[in-house]
């Protein structure tokens, strides 16, 4: 592991006071800066917080919200709760999925901008059905509006590039 | 500034009041994850806008010297109306806008902030198109009674001196001062305060039980892990009045001893992390948390742990071990929490809305939380209404409304079709409903009278689902939930579910049998009386209710292959009636497979072989020619 990402890690375990008992907040604070749990950032916590690599990985793998794989820069979940449900949420998961070309067991794009996932439950029942994009909520989806929002999304990312080349 | 003593928080509740007094007009825009996501922080911005170019004096915070006419602007807590959002309140009036836009700012500032009219077609019109300009007279509001949710969307939910100007912090003054940890507990039990979490287990024995622990370490956890689909009290609760659940769990640590507290708040509810981390810092600010609390020498310490996203940690074992940084799995019990929780310490384990009851209780008295609702089953109930309902939304009604007035006089009837079935308590609930044996709807909603039908009051979720809704693939729902959910610690529940959830998927899906359904049968009574935790016990709930009550319908999938709701994709077929059909095209066009063929002006066909029943030709074609058959 490179001296800089030690660095990241340090302040992170640093910030929690190297506590045990942290290591779910740590590896929250860790997924929010490389947007997954890279293996080597899992054992750099192991060793420094003096837990075995199992136990880590134990942690690591029970919860559903961390991955230990990359995702996407656009992180689209879309809720899979009751009330969406019965509002027709599959429907909007099905439209997304195949205009992305993912699927359940393959839900990030090869060009690692899109990952689609569902969630149980955003509470947000009252708008259902409602899918987010990176933590920010859309409200009663349909299917017109899922395909929108993805070419929203795909110019957005475009627009962003060529600032970016022009930088 | 601290607050030092209990003399000192009387004199500024009297100087917060009279500020807020000072606010001609007060705007308080619904800040909940709902109307959030609707825009209504474009509007808060908006109105801080326009007030300033206007010259309007405009109060963001309570001011230590206010000025007399300066307009109060606000995030409130979730107003409860989410069906309606954004919503926006102006008082002292108590007029509600709804569904407001940015557009719309210019002219509220103008006519009914600067003036004093009420702008007609912002205001709430009911199915009559009758209109109602107060909040309070809505028939939505008007048949509630708020007692957790009293100040939830009434005051601002970042201040803590609008909390203390309400009196907030008063019932932990009196609990500190007034009273022994044995007469809060005789308190809370005389008021026969139950569980809301779902267990409904009376909370003033669970604090006498930790009271009488010899151990000098106590802890009090806050459940705020609600993952049941279609729950959002305990997310409004802790955005909305996040300082209500603080003082609630405060007045827990002075009764039992505790002194330190955790919050488990689950990792979908961000904006519920944010208020109470902010409401947690003023209230140190103030002195209210930390040590030597009002000068009385009793210190209490309340930090927020934050879940990673799996359901079981609602279960009280599996919680502690996930705020200690284990794998949340339940253990055996006993030793119960009481005895040995956190840490292996004696620990105060209740939901939020528990812990928002408490304050009033003590304020007010048991006497008084006791004429609310029936005998056993006192005070009030936060549902969340939602699915096929007129009025979705957060709603608080006293223990024992009948389940009629909640889904028609509050949530203003069911949406796209007639009243099938309300599923209340998540997945570990049942159903009740209109079926051919069953009547539920003038049922009274309390702990006692859905335990006699088999249902529970859970957190407090009701789904409403009307008559398109397919009752097996509402129980394949939710079984695919539980066995997605299941830690996997015991086999009961990790191999029962997912057999069980492959027997319904069969079923659905037109390979059901007979032998699926006695075997659905058998497993379920095995799993609930062999699973180690109460997500297990209860996770065959909702397919024996729906068994119970629907089994023709369970019949119609196994015998005929048909699915009587015309949900199952697997048993219909969509067609398109040639004599209804206009030949417009866009059936074709919608359709996502191109499955749809036919020449303009003439009746279009459907593929079946194509087809993968998605429905998007049926919810589009304007004459209703598609159907299901």
């Amino acid at each position: 592991m490179e001296k800089k990402e030690q660095k990241v890690l340090d302040e992170i375990l640093k910030a929690h006071d190297y506590s045990q008992t942290a290591v779910i907040a740590i590896m929250q604070d860790i997924q929010k800066v490389y947007r997954y749990l890279p293996e080597d950032a899992l054992c750099y916590i192991a060793r420094k917080l003096d837990l075995s690599e199992a136990k880590v990985y134990g942690v690591a793998t029970f919860y559903e919200n961390f991955s230990l794989e990359p995702k996407g820069k656009y992180v689209i979940k879309i809720c899979d709760g009751t009330a969406c449900h019965v509002r027709k949420s599959t429907a909007i998961l099905d439209e997304i999925r195949s205009l992305l070309g993912v699927t359940e067991s393959k839900p990030t794009t090869d060009d690692m901008m899109f990952t689609v996932e569902t969630v149980s439950c955003l509470g947000a029942c009252g708008l259902a059905p409602v899918c987010t994009v990176n933590d920010e909520v859309h409200p009663a989806m349909t299917p017109e509006k899922a395909r929108a929002l993805i070419e929203q999304l795909k110019e957005g990312k475009a627009a962003g590039e060529e600032a970016a080349d022009e930088n | 500034m601290r607050i030092n003593t209990r003399e000192e928080l009387e004199a500024r509740r009297a100087e917060y009041a009279a500020s807020l007094k000072t606010q001609r007009k007060q705007i308080l825009i619904c800040a909940g994850t709902g109307c959030v996501a609707g825009g209504s922080l474009n509007i808060f911005a908006k109105m801080q806008e326009i007030l300033i170019a206007r010259g309007i004096k405009c109060s963001l915070v309570l001011e230590k010297e206010p000025h007399d006419d300066s307009v109060g602007l606000k995030k409130s807590g979730c107003h409860g109306f989410c069906e309606m959002g954004p919503l926006l309140r102006i008082e002292p009036e108590g007029i509600l806008y709804v569904k407001v836009k940015v557009e719309d700012c210019e002219e509220i500032i103008e006519k009914s902030i600067v003036g004093d009219e009420v702008i007609e077609r912002l205001v709430y019109h009911d199915q009559n198109g009758e209109a109602y300009e107060k909040q309070d007279d809505i028939p939505f509001y008007k048949q509630q009674t708020r007692v957790a949710l009293e100040d939830c969307g009434r005051i601002n939910a970042e201040s803590i001196k609008e909390y203390i100007a309400v009196g907030g912090y008063s019932a932990v003054a009196k609990a500190l001062f007034d009273m022994t940890p044995q007469q809060i507990v005789d308190e809370v039990n005389e008021a026969c305060l139950r569980g809301r979490g779902g267990g409904g287990f009376p909370t003033g024995r669970k604090w006498a039980q930790v009271l009488a622990q010899k151990e000098e370490t106590k802890y009090v956890v806050c459940n705020g892990d609600e993952g049941d689909p279609g729950a959002f009290m305990d997310r409004s609760m802790m955005e909305g009045d996040p300082h209500r659940v603080i003082e609630g769990m405060l007045i827990a640590g002075i009764a039992t001893g505790a002194h330190y507290g955790y919050i488990y708040v689950r990792a979908e509810y961000p904006l519920a992390v944010e208020r109470l981390q902010t409401a947690i810092n003023k209230a140190e600010e103030k002195g209210l948390l930390g040590e030597n609390i009002l000068n009385s020498g009793f210190d209490f310490d309340l930090k927020i742990s934050q879940g990673a996203g799996a359901f079981v940690c609602g279960e009280g074992s599996a919680l502690t071990a996930s705020i200690e940084g284990n794998r949340g799995m339940p253990r055996v019990k006993p030793p119960r929490t009481v005895e040995k929780g956190l840490f292996e310490k004696p620990t105060v384990l209740n939901n939020v809305e528990t812990y928002c009851n408490v304050p009033p209780i003590i304020t007010k008295g048991a006497e008084w939380y006791k004429s609310i609702g029936p005998d056993n089953n006192h005070g009030t109930k936060a549902f969340a209404l939602t699915g096929n309902v007129m009025n979705t939304g957060l709603i608080e009604v006293p223990m024992g409304t009948p389940l009629r007035k909640v889904i028609f006089d509050i949530g203003g009837g069911v949406k796209g079709g007639d009243f099938k079935a309300v599923q209340i308590g998540g997945p570990s609930g049942g159903c009740l409903c209109i079926s051919a044996t069953e009547d539920h709807l003038d049922l009274h909603l309390d702990f006692d009278s859905l335990k006699k039908v088999g249902a529970m009051i859970g957190s407090g979720g009701l789904v409403v689902m009307n008559d398109k809704s397919c009752m097996v693939e509402v129980a394949r729902f939710f079984m695919n939930f539980t066995q997605n959910e299941s830690c996997g610690k015991c086999i009961p529940c990790r191999e029962g579910t997912k057999r069980m959830l492959e027997l319904l998927n069969d079923i659905c899906e037109g390979r059901g049998t007979m032998q699926h359904i006695t075997l659905l049968e058998e497993l379920a009574s095995t799993i609930s009386a062999t699973a180690l935790c109460g997500l297990g016990k209860t996770a065959a709930s909702p397919v024996v209710s729906t068994m119970k009550y629907f089994r023709e319908e369970y019949l119609a999938h196994v015998v005929d292959k048909k699915c009587p709701a015309g949900q199952c994709k697997a048993l219909v077929t969509l067609q398109i009636d040639p004599e209804l059909c206009k030949g417009c095209s866009k059936c074709a066009r919608l359709c996502p497979v191109g499955a749809i063929s036919g020449e303009v002006k003439k009746p279009f066909t459907i593929d079946t072989s194509k087809c993968i029943k998605c429905g998007a030709c049926m919810e589009g074609c304007n004459f209703h020619a598609v159907k299901e058959v």
